[in-house]
C-alpha cells in the first residue's frame, strides 16, 4: 500500500489537471493563440484560467504547507532560489516564442494527444529533443 | 469552445489548481509540467510516478470530453512550425526551470520573485511572436 499510494496521488493529480486543462478549453491551440493575439480577435479566456489555477493554491498551499511532511512523502520539494539571472530570463522569453508560434505549452501539448495525434505528437518530440539539449551539462 | 468562455476557462483553472495543491499535500512535490516530463524522461527515480502523472493528463482530457461529449477542432498547422515550437519551448523550459505550470501557476501562488518574472517574461514573448508571426509575417499559425 505504501509504494502504490504516490503513484496514485500522481496520476490522480494528473487526471484532474487534464480535466481541468480540457475543460477550460487551453487544450485548443488556436485558443490559446487567439489570447496571445492581442490585435486579433482577442479571447481574454486564457486570463481567467490563469487567476483561477493561480489563486486555488494561492489560499489553498498555505494549509498544506503548514504540516512538517506531505502525507504520502517525508518531506516537501520547494524551489529556493530567489536570485534573478540571464538563464531565467532567457530561458522564458525563449519558452515564449515557441509557444506564440505552435500555440502549445508543455501542459497542454500532452493533454492533447485525448484531441489529436499528429501534432501532440509532431510538436512533443521536438519538444523533447529541445530538453535534451537543455538539459545537457556545460 | 469559439470566442470568450469565462464559465468554463474559471472551473477549469480551479482545477488546475486543485490538481497543484494534491501533488503537493500527497507528495510535496510542485506541479510543473516541464520538470515533470524532464524527470519522466531521464529515467531516474521517481521517473514511474512522473510518467502516471502525464498519462493522467490525458486521461483526464479525455474523461472531460467523453463525460460532456464535447469535440475539440483537430488543427493540422505544417510541421516545421510545430518542430520550432516544439524544440524552443522544450529547450527554453530547462534553461528557465519552469513552464506556464510550475511558474505560471505554482510559482506565482508562492509569491516566487523568479517566477513572476519568467511568467512576465514568456507572456511577453508570445504576444509579441504572435504579432509578428500572424500580422507581419502572415504565418498561418
Amino acid at each position: 500500500m505504501k509504494k502504490i499510494a504516490p503513484g496514485l496521488a500522481w496520476l490522480a493529480s494528473g487526471v484532474v489537471f487534464g480535466a481541468g486543462l480540457s475543460l477550460s478549453g487551453m487544450i485548443s491551440p488556436r485558443k490559446v493563440l487567439a489570447f496571445l493575439d492581442v490585435a486579433g480577435r482577442w479571447d481574454p479566456t486564457l486570463l481567467l484560467v490563469m487567476a483561477a489555477a493561480v489563486l486555488t493554491p494561492m489560499i489553498a498551499f498555505r494549509f498544506v504547507l503548514r504540516r512538517d511532511n506531505p502525507l504520502l512523502a517525508s518531506k516537501f520539494h520547494l524551489p529556493t532560489r530567489r536570485d534573478l539571472d540571464i538563464s531565467l530570463v532567457g530561458g522564458a522569453a525563449l519558452f515564449g516564442v515557441g509557444w506564440g508560434v505552435a500555440g502549445y505549452c508543455p501542459g497542454p501539448a500532452i493533454a492533447a494527444f485525448s484531441v489529436d495525434l499528429r501534432e501532440p505528437a509532431i510538436f512533443g518530440l521536438a519538444m523533447v529533443v529541445g530538453m535534451f539539449i537543455g538539459d545537457r551539462p556545460g | 469552445m469559439e470566442g470568450f468562455t469565462p464559465f468554463a476557462g474559471l472551473s477549469g483553472g480551479v482545477l488546475i489548481g486543485l490538481a497543484a495543491v494534491m501533488l503537493l499535500a500527497l507528495t510535496g512535490r510542485i506541479a510543473g509540467v516541464s520538470g515533470i516530463l524532464s524527470n519522466a524522461i531521464h529515467a531516474g527515480s521517481g521517473s514511474a510516478e512522473r510518467w502516471l502523472f502525464l498519462a493522467g493528463l490525458v486521461a483526464g482530457a479525455l474523461l472531460h470530453q467523453w463525460l460532456t461529449g464535447v469535440q475539440l477542432p483537430v488543427r493540422t498547422l505544417d510541421w516545421p512550425y510545430l518542430v520550432g515550437g516544439g524544440l524552443l519551448v522544450g529547450f527554453g523550459t530547462r534553461l528557465g526551470g519552469g513552464c506556464t505550470s510550475g511558474h505560471g501557476v505554482c510559482g506565482i501562488a508562492r509569491f516566487s520573485p523568479r517566477s513572476i518574472v519568467a511568467t512576465v517574461t514568456f507572456m511577453t514573448c508570445g504576444i509579441v511572436t504572435v504579432f509578428i508571426t500572424r500580422h507581419l509575417l502572415g504565418w498561418p499559425t
